[in-house]
């Protein structure tokens, strides 16, 4: 065992060639006795270096482990970063590729097989489970549904949001000084409008389900109340579904909507509506001119995040809907996955829903592209 | 009468040169119409408004106000007042429904998953966006590619990971994965916020020779708590209210139940035994904590939960 003291100082080219060499066959870093550089030499010199197989070492040891001679070494700061990138990215990174991005991967690859789910044996049957998708009629149920939900959810969400957002922002009368004014408790409104989103859609379905329960609930009864008791069923979950889902999608986000909106339209200079007020806007007009154009980022990002909300929606239809009423993508695959041991098979649909998220995305992001407007 | 209407609403906009304009082009017509027009649209807009409140709030109230109700009340009179307060439904939703047991169950997840969330992503949210490095944006991109996919395409392959790994039906499990699919989008808010921290107090503390850990803990932390408190909110909702993932992972024995899950499972339940009044009851416990802190924090709580949106 050679202990071996670190080269330093000028004149020591040869020798630190040999350093560097004896550092990295030294078995396990077996140098205690690093000196480092004495300070305030003259004249040029050969930088020091520290053997390699420390330097490996400190990138596994916490930093106020680092061993003396490292710390002279001029790579040590390059080195320190590094330790500390790799060192805060291990644990989120294997986190994130064991429990999310493996599984996604896995998906497409077991789409592709045979697989139940009980045991470790299957085949590869290439697009077996697509073409069975494609023969079978609850599938294309729970399509049909959830394409309903993904096309009319964000249209009356957005409308209804932007309805009202432009009410609390411009609805109020005028004030001195301002051309356009919220209405009086508009925070108050925006309060109680947000009531749905901060609780859990579990609650949510819960009570909208005891509500159109048609015997203790409230819907039937309203009905009757307002002289529209005609309108009345005896069984809304089972028959109407998908309307009663659609109504529980809409109801719990237009909230959300008036508070991402109104923040949008309160960013938008007082002067703009001014000027147009001088040029003889009227309100629909400054709305259709003014306010819609400049919050159509928000709009069109909500558009997307409402859509993958409708595509979703499994937590409202498996706890709201009885077992023969309707089924949405999601819910379908729960039920093959989990009740019915066709695992390959719900992943199939699985890379189907993926695929109606990603093309849904990119349809909006294509047919919403405008100019962007800076202010 | 025109005119006076004319320069009263000038004069009202603090505007000088909307005067000569309104008077070339028929003063009268356009001097009156935004003060009627906004009469008007005040009446409308506030009736919709508070239409919509009605929508929103009603249903929370019924389910009050029909948690004091006895399950005869409840079948008979759906719209009426209760004809005492029947303190026995918060009893039986407590103890025999379990809520306060599942309520417990997620705060103990949550006491796991919303450390764990906000820390690994605050860690690799800084590393992505303070330093330069290869693969740094190809990281970025692969943690962010995550939120373009439905959880529902890897729900059935996590399971067997889970039962593989030994940690499904186990509350570890349920943490980590708690965690998992919340790093993309605290990694994607926290990035943004970061980097829109001011470089020179970073370069600061370099020169003086504070080491890249104490940098993140000491400096950059304490600058960023305004983005980590959104994100803090936004991860703790969406935590405390997920649905999805118990229901697939969590299905081992009913008492580990998160609050979620078990408010489910009561409907089921109180199906049966028509004890209805019960099941208000557990909603109430489980929907009026909420309520209050968010009334409480509701400008922290909207911020939160739209700054997604925003970015």
């Amino acid at each position: 065992m050679h202990s071996e003291v670190p080269p330093a100082g000028e004149g020591a080219a040869g020798n630190s060639a040999t350093g560097n060499a004896g550092g990295a066959g030294a078995p396990g870093g077996a140098v205690s006795v690093a000196t480092p550089p004495p300070p305030g030499r003259p004249g040029p010199r050969a930088p020091y270096r520290a053997p390699t197989a420390q330097l490996v070492l400190t990138f596994f040891l916490p930093p106020n482990l680092t061993p003396e001679a490292v710390k002279y070494d001029r790579r040590y700061r390059t080195l320190d970063k590094y330790r500390f990138i790799s060192w805060f990215l291990a644990v989120p990174l294997v986190f994130y590729l064991l429990l999310v991005a493996w599984p996604f991967v896995q998906a497409f690859y077991y789409s592709l097989t045979d697989w139940s789910g009980y045991g470790t044996e299957f085949n590869f049957i290439g697009f077996g489970n697509y073409t069975r998708l494609w023969n079978d009629s609850q599938f294309w149920d729970a399509t049909r549904n959830s394409l309903v939900l993904l096309v009319l959810a964000p249209v009356i969400t957005l409308a209804l949001g932007l309805f009202f957002a432009y009410m609390l922002n411009a609805g109020g009368r005028h004030r001195k000084n301002e051309t356009v004014s919220g209405v009086y408790g508009s925070k108050f409104y925006k309060i109680v409008y947000f009531f749905p989103q901060v609780l859990s859609v579990a609650i949510i379905a819960v009570i909208w389900a005891r509500a159109f329960s048609p015997r203790s609930g409230v819907v039937n009864p309203l009905l009757e109340n307002v002289g529209l008791g005609g309108l009345t069923q005896s069984d809304w979950l089972g028959k109407y579904g998908l309307w009663v889902t659609l109504l529980v999608l809409c109801w719990s986000f237009v909230g959300f909507y008036v508070v991402l909106f109104s923040a949008s339209m309160g960013s938008i200079p007082k002067e703009i509506y001014e000027a147009s007020l001088l040029d003889g806007a009227n309100r629909s007009t400054t709305f259709f001119r003014i306010t819609f154009p400049l919050t159509w980022d928000a709009i069109k990002t909500g558009w997307i995040y409402m859509g993958i909300q409708a595509l979703d929606a499994f937590a409202i239809v498996s706890i709201m809907i009885p077992r023969q009423g309707i089924d949405v993508l999601p819910t379908f695959l729960y039920l093959k996955a989990f009740r019915d041991g066709d695992a390959a098979y719900a992943t199939a649909v699985g890379v189907v829903l993926f695929l109606l998220t990603l093309t849904f995305a990119l349809i909006m992001m294509r047919v919403g592209r405008r100019d962007r407007i800076e202010f | 009468m025109s005119t006076t209407d004319t320069a009263d609403r000038a004069e009202s906009e603090g505007t000088g040169p909307a005067r000569p304009a309104t008077d070339i082009e028929e003063p009268g017509k356009r001097g009156r119409r935004p003060r009627e027009d906004g009469g008007i649209l005040n009446v409308f807009a506030h009736s919709f408004l508070v239409l919509w409140v009605v929508m929103a709030a009603a249903p929370l109230l019924w389910i009050v106000v029909s948690a004091f109700k006895t399950s005869a009340e409840v079948l008979s009179d759906p719209f009426g007042l209760p004809s005492g307060l029947h303190w026995a439904n918060f009893a039986n939703a407590w103890a025999e429904a379990n809520i306060g047991r599942y309520a417990i169950n997620s705060l103990i997840i949550l006491s796991g998953s919303l450390t764990g969330t906000m820390l690994l992503g605050a860690m690799a949210a800084y590393v992505i966006a303070r330093y330069t490095f290869r693969g740094n944006r190809a990281l970025h991109f692969l943690f962010i590619g995550g939120l373009m996919f439905p959880v529902f395409l890897a729900l059935v392959p996590l399971f067997f990971m889970m039962q593989n790994l030994g940690l499904l039906n186990t509350r570890p499990g349920l943490i980590l994965v708690y965690i998992a699919y919340s790093l993309p989008f605290t990694i994607f808010f926290l990035t943004a916020f970061f980097r829109t921290l001011p470089s020179g107090v970073h370069e600061a503390a370099i020169v003086d020779g504070a080491s890249h850990t104490r940098t993140f803990w000491q400096i950059m932390m304490p600058m960023a708590k305004p983005g980590l408190i959104s994100i803090g909110i936004f991860n703790f909702l969406g935590q405390w209210n997920q649905f999805v993932l118990p229901r697939v992972l969590n299905v081992g024995s009913r008492d580990d139940y998160v609050l979620p899950q078990g408010l489910a499972a009561l409907m089921v339940q109180m199906g049966y035994e028509g004890d209805w009044g019960a099941l208000y009851a557990g909603l109430t416990i489980a929907m009026l904590p909420v309520l209050v802190v968010y009334i409480t924090f509701q400008r922290q709580v909207q911020a939160g939960l739209t700054a997604g949106a925003l970015k």
